[in-house]
Parts: C-alpha cells; sequence; structure tokens
C-alpha cells in the first residue's frame, strides 16, 4: 500500500542517484520495506512465481530466436537443429514448451485465487481488469508461439482459429485476410506470428508493471477481504518475510516444473506436432493446447442458431465473452463481503465453477459429437450464469457470516472471533 | 443468529453436490459408450531400457536397431534429421571413448567426424549422397561422409509414392515421438501384423494390421452387410486398420554379430531403442542432469522452508 518512503541513502552516491533518479528508493519501498498483510497464505506466491514464469519464457525465447528460422521450408528443421545439434538446445526448447504449460497452470491459480478472495473487489478494479489484459495478451502469445514449430497441430490449430475470425460480420474475411497474410495458413503467416510471439511478451512485461503499480496502491488484498487497519499490528514489511515464503514456493514450483522438462517434455504437447505441417493432410483430430480447452469446448458448445446469428459466429462470441465477462466481474459481483471465506453459499458455487471448467476442459479435448456436446453446453450455461446470474444475485440474497475485526484478530484467533476463522477451510495463517 | 443461518446453508449444499457427483457419475457413464469410427489395438507395452528417470540406451540394441534400420527400413524410410556423425556421438550406437588398438595416436576417435567405424558405415552406406556442382557445373554422387545427413531411399516424395502404391513411408527420425506411445506403438506395429480376418476384404497392396488406426467397417465383406450397408447384427467387426507396408520383418533375415536371437520381436525391439534414440539424442544427458536438477532443488527448498520457519518465528 502507499506508505511513506523510508529509504535511507546509504552513501554519497546512492544519495546523488536519488536526487536524479530515485528508483533504489522505489525497489526499497516496493518489495523491501512495503507493508504486506501477514496472513498471506500459498495461495498469494503466484504472482511471484508467475513473475518468474516470464522470466524464464523471455530468456529461453531470446535464445531459441538465435537459432530458429521462421520460414515454411525451414522452421520445423530448425527446431530439430536446436534439439540436436545447439548446445542444450534441448533444454531451451523443453524449458520454453513446457514454461508455457507451467505459466498457465500458474496463472489459472492465481485467477481462481482472485475470484475465490474477492481480490477484484473496490479498490482493486483496475489491478484486476489490468490482470485480464495480461492473460488475454498471454492467450495469444502462446497461441502464436505454438505455430512457429510448423508441425501439423501448429498449422491446423492456425488454420482452425484464424477461421473463426472470419465469422465476425462484415469485416471478419478482412480480418482473417490480415491474420494470413495472404489467403491461406503460409509462410506470411508464420513470419507475421514470429514477429508478434517476439513482441507481445515486452508487451505483457509492461502491463505487468502496471499491475504491480495498482497492486502498490491500495496494498495487498488478503484471505479475510478485512482492509489492514493498523500497519504495526497487521503488516510485516515484504522482506524479509515474503521473500523468503515467496522464494519458498517458487523453488517447489520449479521442482514440478523440472519434473515435466527432464522426465516427461511431451507429455503436454501432442505427437502430431512432430509432423512437420502438410497443408494437404488433416490430423484426426485437432486439438488445442491443454490450457485452451475449456474455451475451444464453449466455442464447440454453440451448435445452434439465434436469430440472425450462426452458430459459428455464436461460438466465437460465447468463446471471446467467456473471457471478456471477466473484466465486469468487480461490478457484477455485488457482495459487500469480499472473501468467500464468510460467503458459504458463494463458496459452494465457486467450487461447482471450478467443476464446471475442469468438464469444460476435458470435453474440449473431446470430438464434438453427441453427449459431448450436451454437457459442454451445459457447463457453458453454468460460466455464464456464474457470472452474469449467481453472483450478482447472490449479494443481496446470501447472509455472510461475521467477519474478523482486523487481519491481527483473524491471525491471533482469538475466542471472540474463533467460529469465524477457523471456518476458512484452506488457510494456514502463515505464522 | 448466526447458528440458524449457518444451518439453513447446509441443505442446499448438500443438494448441490449431491447433484455434482450424479453430473459427473452420468458424464462418465455416457462418454464411455461414445462411438468412434477409427479403431486401433492399445499397444504392447514395454519395458524399454531408456525408460524411467534414470533410463539410459542399450549401445548393443541401438547397435543391432542400426542394423535392422539399414538393412530394411532403409529401403523406403529415410532418416533425415539424423546425420552419421550424430552414430559416434556421446550416447549414440557407435560412441568410442578411446580409440581401439591399430589406430593412429592422431585420431581422436571420441570425434565423431573421426571415428573409424562411424567413417566405415557412412562410407559403405547402401545410398550416396547428392553433392556438386563440380568444377564443370555438373551435380554428382559420392560415398557419404560422418558429416552427411543418412541419405533416404527416393529423391522426392513423387518417386516415392511410385515406388510404394502411391503410400508414402513416412521419415522415421521422429516417428517414436509423432505417435502416442511411440516406441510401444511402433514396436507393437512391427510384430503385430495378422491375417486378414475373414469378414473384411482388403485390397491387394494393403495389409491388416490390428495396431494401425483404421475403420474395418469400411472393408466389410458385402455378405456382411445389409442393404443399408450396415454390418449383419453379431458379425464383429476387427480392430484396427489396414496399411501398404508389408510385413517387413521376418525371422532370421538378419543375422547378428552379437549372438542375440535372429526373432521378429528382437528385430522390432532393436529398431524401436534405435528410433527412439534417433528421435531423442539428448536423452541420456536429459535425464541425468535432471536427476541432479531435482535433487539441487529439493534442498534448496528445504533450506527455504527453514529460513522461512525462522524469519516468521517472531510472528505469532
Amino acid at each position: 500500500m502507499s506508505h511513506p518512503s523510508t529509504y535511507k541513502p546509504a552513501s554519497g552516491f546512492d544519495k546523488w542517484l536519488d536526487d536524479r533518479l530515485p528508483i533504489v528508493r522505489l525497489a526499497h519501498d516496493s518489495f523491501v520495506d512495503f507493508p504486506t498483510p501477514k496472513n498471506l497464505n500459498y495461495w498469494y506466491t503466484f504472482g511471484g512465481i508467475l513473475a518468474i514464469c516470464l522470466v524464464i519464457q523471455i530468456i529461453t525465447g531470446v535464445i531459441l530466436a538465435m537459432h530458429y528460422v521462421p520460414h515454411t521450408s525451414m522452421a520445423f528443421d530448425s527446431v530439430e537443429h536446436i534439439m540436436r545439434d545447439v548446445n542444450y538446445g534441448w533444454l531451451m526448447r523443453y524449458v520454453h514448451a513446457n514454461g508455457g504449460s507451467m505459466f498457465f497452470l500458474a496463472v489459472y491459480i492465481h485467477m481462481f485465487r482472485g475470484v475465490y478472495y474477492g481480490s477484484y473487489k473496490e479498490p482493486r478494479e483496475v489491478l484486476w481488469m489490468l490482470g485480464v489484459v495480461i492473460y488475454l495478451l498471454m492467450m495469444a502469445t502462446a497461441f502464436m508461439g505454438y505455430v512457429l514449430p510448423w508441425g501439423q497441430m501448429s498449422y491446423w490449430g492456425a488454420t482452425v482459429i484464424t477461421n473463426l475470425f472470419s465469422a465476425i460480420p462484415l469485416v471478419g474475411e478482412d480480418i482473417r485476410t490480415l491474420l494470413w497474410g495472404g489467403f491461406s495458413v503460409d509462410n506470411p503467416t508464420l513470419n507475421r506470428f514470429y514477429s508478434l510471439h517476439y513482441l507481445l511478451p515486452f508487451a505483457i512485461a509492461g502491463v505487468v508493471m502496471l499491475h504491480i503499480w495498482a497492486l502498490h496502491i491500495p496494498g495487498n488484498a488478503n484471505p479475510t477481504g478485512v482492509e489492514v487497519k493498523d500497519v504495526k499490528k497487521d503488516t510485516v514489511p515484504f522482506h524479509p518475510y515474503y521473500t523468503v515464503k515467496d522464494s519458498f514456493a517458487i523453488v517447489v514450483f520449479l521442482i514440478l516444473f523440472a519434473a515435466f522438462v527432464f522426465f516427461n517434455p511431451n507429455g503436454l504437447g501432442h505427437p502430431d506436432n512432430y509432423i512437420e505441417a502438410n497443408p494437404l493432410a488433416t490430423p484426426a483430430s485437432i486439438v488445442p493446447e491443454w490450457y485452451y480447452l475449456p474455451f475451444y469446448a464453449i466455442l464447440r458448445a454453440i451448435t445452434f442458431d439465434i436469430g440472425p446469428i450462426s452458430s459459428k459466429l455464436g461460438g466465437v462470441m460465447a468463446m471471446f465473452g467467456s473471457i471478456l465477462v471477466l473484466f465486469v466481474l468487480p461490478w457484477l459481483d455485488t457482495s459487500k463481503v469480499r472473501s468467500m471465506r464468510y460467503r458459504p453459499a458463494a463458496k459452494m458455487f465457486f467450487f461447482i465453477f471450478i467443476a464446471a471448467c475442469l468438464v469444460l476442459g476435458y470435453l474440449g479435448g473431446k470430438p464434438a459429437e453427441g453427449s459431448y456436446v450436451f454437457y459442454a453446453q451445459i457447463a457453458t450455461a453454468y460460466y455464464f450464469s456464474f457470472f452474469l446470474i449467481i453472483l450478482p444475485l447472490l449479494g443481496f440474497m446470501e447472509t455472510p457470516k461475521p467477519l474478523p475485526r482486523s487481519i491481527a484478530e483473524s491471525v491471533l484467533k482469538t475466542p471472540k472471533a474463533g467460529d469465524a476463522t477457523t471456518a476458512g477451510a484452506h488457510n494456514a495463517p502463515a505464522q | 443468529m448466526r447458528q440458524r443461518n449457518r444451518g439453513k446453508g447446509m441443505t442446499p449444499m448438500i443438494m448441490i453436490r449431491t447433484l455434482m457427483v450424479a453430473a459427473i457419475v452420468g458424464l462418465v457413464g455416457v462418454t464411455g459408450a461414445a462411438a468412434s469410427g477409427s479403431t486401433a489395438e492399445k499397444p504392447i507395452h514395454g519395458h524399454w531400457h531408456f525408460a524411467g528417470p534414470f533410463g539410459t540406451y542399450d549401445k548393443d540394441a541401438l547397435q543391432r536397431g542400426y542394423q535392422v534400420y539399414e538393412t530394411v527400413c532403409s529401403s523406403c524410410h529415410g532418416l533425415e534429421q539424423v546425420s552419421f556423425r550424430n552414430l559416434g556421438q556421446k550416447g549414440g550406437p557407435f560412441h568410442l571413448d578411446s580409440c581401439p588398438a591399430g589406430i593412429p595416436d592422431t585420431v581422436d576417435c571420441a570425434n565423431p567426424n573421426q571415428n573409424p567405424v562411424v567413417k566405415a558405415l557412412a562410407a559403405q552406406y547402401r545410398f550416396q549422397v547428392a553433392d556438386g556442382p563440380d568444377d564443370s557445373g555438373d551435380m554428382f554422387e559420392r560415398a557419404a561422409m560422418p558429416s552427411d545427413r543418412i541419405p533416404g531411399p527416393f529423391a522426392n516424395e513423387v518417386i516415392a509414392r511410385l515406388a510404394n502404391n502411391n503410400a508414402l513411408p513416412p521419415d522415421l527420425s521422429l516417428i517414436t515421438k509423432a505417435r502416442h506411445h511411440g516406441p510401444d506403438y511402433v514396436y507393437s506395429l512391427l510384430v503385430g501384423y495378422e491375417e486378414t480376418p475373414a469378414t473384411v476384404e482388403v485390397s491387394p497392396g494393403q495389409y491388416y494390421n490390428p495396431y494401425f488406426h483404421g475403420d474395418m467397417s469400411q472393408a466389410l465383406r458385402t455378405e456382411f452387410l445389409d442393404e443399408n450397408g450396415h454390418a449383419h447384427e453379431g458379425v464383429e467387426i476387427p480392430i484396427g486398420g489396414v496399411l501398404a507396408m508389408a510385413p517387413p520383418l521376418s525371422d532370421g533375415m538378419i543375422e547378428y554379430g552379437d549372438g542375440s536371437p535372429a526373432t521378429v520381436e528382437q528385430y522390432a525391439a532393436d529398431v524401436t531403442e534405435f528410433l527412439m534414440w534417433a528421435a531423442e539424442p539428448k536423452l541420456e544427458a536429459r535425464k541425468s542432469l535432471g536427476v541432479m536438477s531435482l535433487i539441487y532443488l529439493v534442498i534448496l527448498a528445504g533450506l527455504l522452508y527453514w529460513s522461512y520457519r525462522k524469519v516468521w518465528s517472531d510472528q505469532h
């Protein structure tokens, strides 16, 4: 949160620099002496984990770009060249490829955490919306990155997804032509995707800075949803308390990451992407990467026309709508209580929401036929109902549990607040 | 009042949980019945030397597998991502740590380009490599060198299809990574050829294999079909499909130098090991670095956890 600066320049040079560019002061006030609620649990470590993911992706990506050739006739072979002949090229590529999956795993946990604890509520709406922007940029970046190895799934995934844009009335065909740089997915497509795949991560890094800035104005939310009342009692300085806790969580996350990279590096990929792209041979089933599957299921769940809206356009609208709805989430959730720890009904609907997302993910990997479509329609209906009906109404209908009076009280678990704080099944307040 | 509210909240919660469980059970039940046109037998699960976190390649199997590839597979299938020099790299089938007796001191046999075995294999390979233009501007063919890619059997796709009944034999460099359960699949396909079942008719130049993905309902003989083209009741549609590759291996067709059994199973296992190496030549380096990395990370995590407890010990 905004707080008076405690930075004291240690040397003459520090003082000289501080008068001209107070960057050390900024870092000190943001990451050393920053007052942070003392009750953040491990779900709150994923922000730091995501920062590490972004850095890992950029470093490995820059190195891969030194060896990769963005041309339809050479891209596939250049990736194999990286795997076979570049020193530790296999490591860079497997870290980068699995890093994408790890990034999305972390971002999904981070987002679900935000929803559960109501982190998007006043005064953190802009913080949340910037997060949604980052997520959208991640989706675009990962999609274009997956095209670059120019395997079968790269090519056909690009074909399916770019074709979606043609469903937009009036300008759809032109947008698709612009994305392709021609009249089918071909070399110009690969070139522009490569260019944008290199550009967008830096855009993400920029929005991440805004995200952190927007975080540091109101300060961290916390599992109780109760704002800091007394900085001395309710908070600890970010360093060393949260640097050490985040570091531990990051290393545990890296253990999972390393297990995939070293022992199952292709487990999250699709075997068809080890076959070079062939515009004349369509794969038996075109499946996106796992992190897109829920949205792919929503896209294919709309199998019916709605008035003048064709099923194709309806699917595209539902898919984009499922992400865009997140932008207005702070105003859809009408409850005055932030944390679902004190909202029993909301909590229940939240876990059903997670189940619906997982079901959608499962169905996205299945062919769009028979009962799969029916279940995808039900889960899609729940997905939208959760945001558009349940959260708006629940704020008026539900009776929340009593909140602890302060963060300090919730941590100390005094008998008065006992029944409220022990109700949170998840939290083991750090102590 | 607090108590009453909570009591009220329980009933819908239990109800919705029950509904959720019912939905999940229903989902599993129905999806199990979903029909799919293409079928294949589940591949035989092999106990590969390279499997598991400490897996390495069996060097003898790699050498025998290379022999199978060169003698049999290479007639139709290329290995375009692999160079002869790769055969002599660390972890490769013919890597030498030091030179065998009789080689001059000036030769560094650990260097794949000087490895005498690799040089001989390249020079004697069944296909030559295209090179040129020479001083008079002509293209020419010459014997392969360690630095060359392993030359394939066909100059281009058109020739390959003309020679193979219009089928295109896939390149094998990545075949074990380009199929689900790649090594098991390759092995199963090679040993899995069966007599064509009596209920189906397969055109000449096509061969039935239960491990190959296909839809045999399209090949049912007409006497098993009703007027609508559906199979008669009780007629079983064979699992698997047909492919243009005749059973490539037969017992005794290759003589191994090390006395390993000259059986289809042995050939198939050896060539699968070799093809896994061809697809993932850095597997050994990857796994050994992985073990070290995990040990490092686990120790680091332990230290950080201890530091975390220590730092937070004043916060109660």
